[in-house]
């Protein structure tokens, strides 16, 4: 069953590579915008998803590394590359002074306190002279590698795919990993978590930092190969989609998610004519999904380690009854 | 002197609209511990409502009521928009009061772009202007100006809220929804509809936000269907500032906030307006979460 799966999964892969071939330019862009969601809708996943913080800002991060790689590649000449570090260290920077402040309360505050830094990053974005203003930063120059300049769609179509694969695959790695797991207790039971000994807020924020860095990745690449950018494309209703992808796929679901990234980017393409309606719809099916089928489209299965182990579960009980 | 008093005066009123709003807010939390994301947004249905009443009875061709039918459409509009905010509560809140918190934050954000975009969807997404203008002339005290339309919207805020005191603390109601802060499932014991009390708190809390919003559409003239989306904000930064779940707290916190925001906006320039708003909301959880008037403890989930 696993191998079968692995072998789709492949198969998936290589016909996401095939597909430049197959399709025309608007489609293209179409699925470029669904693998953007991907990376954003997979950060924001290990945020929400794995350990249950509400995040409602989480286009602030997107922000960050496309003006980082922006700024740095039109304002100081650096090759993009380079950028891309220094884009992840300022959104995890930014990611830990975001979170720092709320650890100690309530969740709702945290979701308050991430909807006000987010509107203070686009609100900065607007107003400073580093970041154009309102008219955003123009003319970013293109990415090379050697002496191949990356400029046309299947170009960005293969960067970001790369990216894409790159980030489900960590974001899988780590949702298994010590970290992964010690994430969803803290969303279980934050103090049952801290009594068995997670450090609750060195993993918050380490939660925080890694969603941030996988958003600001989504916002370098964004930068370039858009070729401009302005604070427009970081308001609050960027991200709301991005939450609205993560929760109609399923809340820590990486598949879900996925499937989630591409409806929301998606649909609206198909239901063109009725854009008036998309948020409206879009806002409906929020409340419609969190009533009828909180736990997404496609729902992460909660892998029972501990109980496919008949003999273990035995031993469990004999130590519980002996103490 | 004359501009300090100036800016006092213009805070006070934009002050006034964010305790009302405030309000409701810290109700709605104090009853059932939810951030009513779409708080803000009842606030500019009130603005919208009211627009549409008051275009159909006293614009062009309409019937001109004067003092009374505007007063009137006040009443309805406010009437309106709390039966709204109870529909709310019964359709998206009640079925997840039980649920996971994150579920019912997410459930507010949805209700929360229903709503905007519903709005827009319905009066279109331009800019409205408010059909009845208010007279300019007012007094003058010490060189500021002040019209007669801020005092009476000062006024009204003000009666609203005492209005709202002396129902939490005189009428059963308000007992009952003193009681179900505290202990809700003893209150059910003791044979409150902790449902229906719920319910009111949101009519309450709506209907106090609409009244805000028709104001500040007399007041500034124009409307749009994301006016509530920061003012709804600003609002909650208000609840903060006061000690969520306080309802003296909710009403200093707004006028401080309005006229903290207004000085801010004359030294620092209209730009950095809302930046100092969360600002100060960030400032406040971080080193005093209660707020100004707050309860000592602080519960940690």
């Amino acid at each position: 069953m696993k191998k079968y799966k692995k072998h789709s999964l492949l198969l998936l892969v290589l016909a996401m590579f095939l597909l430049p071939f197959l399709l025309d330019i608007y489609w293209l862009d179409v699925i470029t915008l669904v693998l953007f969601y991907v990376v954003l809708t997979q950060g924001l996943n290990i945020v929400v998803g794995y350990t249950g913080l509400l995040d409602l800002g989480y286009a602030a991060f997107f922000a960050v590394g496309a003006y980082t790689t922006a700024i740095l590649m039109t304002t100081f000449h650096w090759s993009f590359w380079l950028t891309l570090p220094v884009a992840a260290l300022f959104a995890a920077i930014a990611g830990i002074i975001v979170g720092t402040p709320t650890l100690r309360l309530r969740s709702d505050y945290l979701a308050i306190v991430t909807l006000g830094f987010g509107e203070i990053v686009r609100i900065l974005a607007i107003n400073l002279d580093i970041t154009g203003s309102a008219s955003g930063i123009y003319g970013i120059p293109r990415p090379t590698i050697g002496s191949y300049v990356l400029s046309s769609q299947q170009d960005f179509y293969y960067l970001i795919l790369i990216i894409a694969i790159l980030s489900v695959l960590v974001v899988y790695r780590l949702g298994h990993s010590r970290i992964g797991r010690a994430w969803v207790y803290i969303r279980e039971d934050e103090d049952a978590a801290e009594a068995m000994g997670i450090n609750r807020i060195r993993l918050k924020l380490l939660s925080y930092a890694t969603g941030a860095v996988i958003g600001s990745l989504a916002g370098s690449i964004f930068a370039v190969k858009m070729s401009a950018i302005a604070p427009l494309s970081f308001s609050f209703l960027q991200s709301v989609m991005i939450l609205l992808a993560v929760v109609l796929g399923g809340l820590g679901s990486i598949p879900g998610v996925v499937i989630g990234a591409a409806l929301v980017i998606v649909l609206p393409e198909v239901l063109r004519g009725a854009e008036d309606w998309r948020y409206l719809i879009f806002g409906v099916a929020l409340v419609i999904m969190m009533i009828f089928r909180p736990q997404g489209i496609l729902p992460k299965k909660y892998e029972t380690e501990d109980r496919s182990d008949p003999e273990e579960e035995t031993n469990d009980k004999n130590h519980s009854i002996s103490v | 002197m004359d501009v300090f008093l100036q800016i006092f005066f213009d805070g006070l009123v934009m002050g006034a609209f964010y305790s009302l709003i405030a309000l409701g807010y810290t109700m709605v939390y104090g009853i059932i511990k939810l951030l009513n994301f779409a708080h803000g947004d009842f606030y500019m249905l009130g603005a919208f409502i009211g627009y549409a009443l008051l275009s159909f009875f006293t614009g062009d061709g309409g019937l001109n009521t004067g003092l009374l039918g505007i007063g009137a459409v006040f009443i309805v509009t406010m009437i309106i928009v709390g039966l709204a905010g109870m529909g709310v509560e019964r359709i998206a809140y009640r079925p997840l009061l039980t649920a996971p918190r994150l579920s019912i934050l997410i459930t507010a954000i949805g209700v929360s772009l229903s709503l905007e975009y519903a709005s827009m969807i319905g009066w279109g997404a331009s800019y409205k202007v408010y059909p009845i203008k208010l007279p300019k002339n007012g007094l003058e005290i010490i060189g500021a100006q002040i019209s007669f339309a801020q005092i009476g919207l000062i006024v009204l805020s003000a009666l609203l809220m005492i209005g709202l005191r002396l129902f939490i603390e005189k009428t059963i109601y308000g007992k009952a929804m003193r009681a179900i802060a505290l202990d809700q499932a003893a209150c059910s014991l003791m044979g409150i509809n902790v449902y229906r009390i719920i319910s009111l708190t949101f009519f309450i809390g709506a209907f106090l936000a609409a009244g805000a919003g028709i104001m500040s559409g007399v007041y500034y003239g124009t409307i749009n269907f994301m006016m509530g989306f920061i003012i709804g904000l600003k609002a909650f930064t208000a609840a903060v500032l006061g000690g969520i779940g306080n309802i003296t707290g909710a009403m200093i916190g707004g006028i401080v906030l309005g006229i903290v925001e207004s000085y801010g906006t004359y030294y620092l320039g209209g730009s950095w307006k809302d930046v100092l708003a969360f600002g100060i909301l960030i400032l406040f959880l971080v080193f005093k979460p209660t707020g100004i008037l707050g309860a000592k403890e602080m519960e940690r989930m």
